[in-house]
């Protein structure tokens, strides 16, 4: 996507102002890379005290281990959860409003659900404790006694504010973007192929299934991991909403012992620590930051072998 | 992109005609059913005094048109039908939180906000009374100076991957890079910004341009990538023309390119800011919170309008109450802020944009 033009003298005078130019953008190239690098680089420096600390020099009274090791387990839990939810609707909402609304429409339906990104993580997490925790109490209940017998609902259903609820803010939170991109991919089918389709007498249903999901196949997974990446990390709607307890490891999703998770203990325990908690909350964070860079690493390059999707970020 | 299959006019009336035809549901059908439903939701609504229960009544009521689509048309029409009936559904189950979410924080914080709230700060208030001053204030520097940081870095980062790089390897890992940095979680950043000004300032360093480091890293990788776009949009004859006249490459950049991709650079800056101007973890880590108004981004804790509000709801002191509506009245103005900056970036990429092909 060279955008200089092909046909330059092959010396053209080099003026200062040239050079400085192309050096200041150049540079500026390079310091998000050593961004990106110092993001690493401080918070292993800053992390390394903490992963080695002897578990009676932090406030959690373990060593790091296991002390992050339930976190990640949460994390994931969570993550999981909230992309199980969220990527049924977010392809169902990308399906209605690339194929099924009115053309018209579309767009103004897109800026609906656009919307739902803009509202800060912080007003998730009051709508998350107020609003929602206490409607999704009943069906916790509801939940515990008739499908008990599965692990995840065993309950005890004693409050709203359980991992679940968390991971429906979540979901809600990472649909806008795996809407987006499925939705500039679902409209990137060849038009012809459609219309073969429905020439053959295919559907509506038949032909997305036929002509629309195999095209879309890859970038509906990207989709999805980008999704993930967003919901391990987000922070405030998950430290509001869940009450939760350290050290906790359960798979149970509407009790009320429920496993933190990386970003969210970080968020909770940041204020009142000191010393060697505070670097074993930063080795954390490093975790976190691994984890979240394969996962958008992975996705990116998925998204990248398709050349001419642009990327909905 | 209708698919309703029409039925052809020349179709001759009488047997043959009927035969050739596949039974279709009368077409008012689909609408009398969804009316139906809509009556039926009403009617439980009414009846039992709960929304939730006639929404699903009427949801339940729309599944009789597959159902009866079963009957006359087969299963493939009306397998075709229960789709298009969850489809909508999804979308309509999205549009739940949405309203829930707008409706909420209009109700519970309109009843906060006033002349009041917008003008004291939470010094030396306990229980009633109070306002944002102090996190608007903070918000307000700390998003400024974010962006003061992230547009030159964005914007010549930006410049350097569309005029320079002319597809290198480094051009190559800088674009894939900064995509992946769209997805580096916002505590993290915060982590990022604490880890880097404790090696200058000392063990529990709270500083606001700490937060606008940390908010900076969200920032960038949105700047650069918007305006990598719109730069990209910039016919590649308008510089053509420029070198024809003998201009440096420079001048063409800041003179020509620069000034035709501006409403679209400026719409990206916009919507960024609109994004980073609600994130909480960041804040919480490294620009902390207090009671009093901050002027100086150098100079200690900062309140800002999200760590403002999880932190009353967090500490809402007793009663409660007032608090909490601070909490709803600060999400409220944040919202309002985040709202005006996506409207004016609209209104920039409605009025400024070059007309033309797009």
């Amino acid at each position: 996507m060279s955008s200089t033009p092909a046909a330059r003298p092959a010396k053209a005078p080099q003026r200062p102002g040239d050079r400085i130019f192309k050096g200041l953008s150049t540079g500026a190239g390079l310091l998000i890379l050593a961004v990106l690098a110092g993001v690493a680089l401080f918070l292993t420096v800053e992390g390394l005290p903490g992963m080695t600390a002897s578990p009676d020099e932090v406030k959690s009274g373990q060593s790091f281990l296991p002390y992050v090791g339930p976190l990640i387990l949460g994390t994931l839990i969570a993550a999981v959860v909230a992309l199980l939810i969220a990527t049924p609707i977010a392809i169902g909402v990308a399906l209605f409003i690339s194929h099924y609304a009115p053309r018209k429409l579309g767009q103004t339906l897109g800026y609906l659900v656009d919307l739902l990104a803009a509202v800060p993580s912080v007003v998730y997490g009051l709508w998350g404790i107020f609003i929602l925790a206490p409607n999704m109490k009943p069906f916790y209940g509801w939940l515990s006694d008739h499908l008990g017998f599965i692990p995840i609902f065993a309950g005890p259903a004693v409050t709203g504010r359980t991992l679940l609820t968390a991971c429906i803010v979540l979901a809600v939170m990472i649909l806008p973007i795996m809407t987006a991109i499925c939705r500039e991919i679902f409209l990137q089918t060849p038009r012809l192929h459609e219309e073969a389709a429905l020439a053959l007498g295919a559907t509506r249903w038949e032909m997305v299934r036929m002509t629309v999901f195999p095209y879309a196949r890859s970038g509906m997974v990207s989709a999805a991991m980008l999704g993930l990446g967003r919901a391990l990390g987000e922070t405030m709607a998950v430290a509001m909403v869940l009450s939760a307890t350290a050290g906790v490891v359960t798979a149970n999703l509407i009790s009320s012992t429920n496993p933190s998770t990386i970003a969210s203990n970080i968020a909770l325990s940041f204020a009142e620590s000191s010393g060697k908690s505070v670097n074993a909350l930063i080795a954390t964070g490093l975790v976190l930051f691994v984890i979240t860079f394969l996962v958008n690493f992975a996705a990116r390059s998925i998204v990248d072998r398709r050349k001419e999707f642009s990327g909905a970020n | 992109m209708s698919t309703q299959t029409k039925k052809t006019s020349i179709a001759a009336p009488g047997d043959i005609g009927r035969a050739l035809r596949a039974r279709q549901l009368p077409l008012l059908g689909p609408r009398i059913v969804l009316t139906l439903a809509v009556f039926a939701g009403f009617g439980v609504w009414l009846a039992t005094d709960s929304v939730f229960r006639g929404a699903i009544t009427a949801w339940l009521v729309c599944f009789a048109i597959p159902a009866w689509s079963v009957f006359i048309e087969g299963s493939r029409k009306a397998t075709d039908r229960l789709v298009t009936l969850l489809v909508a559904s999804t979308f309509a189950l999205a549009m739940v939180p949405l309203v829930s979410i707008l409706y909420t924080v209009l109700n519970r914080g309109l009843s906060v906000l006033g002349i009041d709230f917008l003008t004291f700060s939470m010094r030396n208030v306990v229980g009633e009374g109070g306002g944002v001053y102090h996190a608007m204030v903070g918000t307000l520097l700390i998003t400024t100076a974010a962006t003061i940081i992230s547009v030159p870095i964005g914007l010549f980062a930006a410049i350097y991957l569309v005029e320079y790089a002319e597809d290198s390897r480094l051009s190559r890992w800088v674009r894939f890079l900064v995509d992946v940095m769209t997805g580096i979680p916002s505590i993290v950043a915060g982590l990022f910004a604490y880890a880097l000004f404790v090696l200058f300032f000392g063990e529990g360093v709270r500083l606001g341009v700490g937060g606008s480091v940390a908010l900076s890293v969200l920032m960038i990788p949105i700047v650069v990538r918007s305006s990598e776009e719109m730069l990209k949009l910039v016919p590649n004859e308008l510089r053509e023309a420029a070198y024809a006249l003998g201009v440096p490459k420079w001048r063409t950049i800041t003179k020509v390119v620069l000034p035709t991709a501006l409403a679209g650079i400026v719409t990206g800056v916009t919507l960024s800011i609109a994004r980073v101007i609600g994130e909480t973890a960041p804040l919480l880590i490294i620009a902390g919170a207090t009671d009093s108004v901050n002027f100086n981004l150098f100079g200690g804790r900062m309140a800002t309008l999200p760590v403002f509000a999880y932190a009353s709801q967090r500490n809402p002191g007793v009663p409660p109450e007032f608090s909490i509506d601070r909490a709803w009245g600060s999400a409220l103005v944040l919202l309002l802020l985040v709202m005006l900056l996506n409207f004016v970036a609209r209104l920039v990429a409605y009025f400024f944009s070059p007309k033309g092909d797009r």
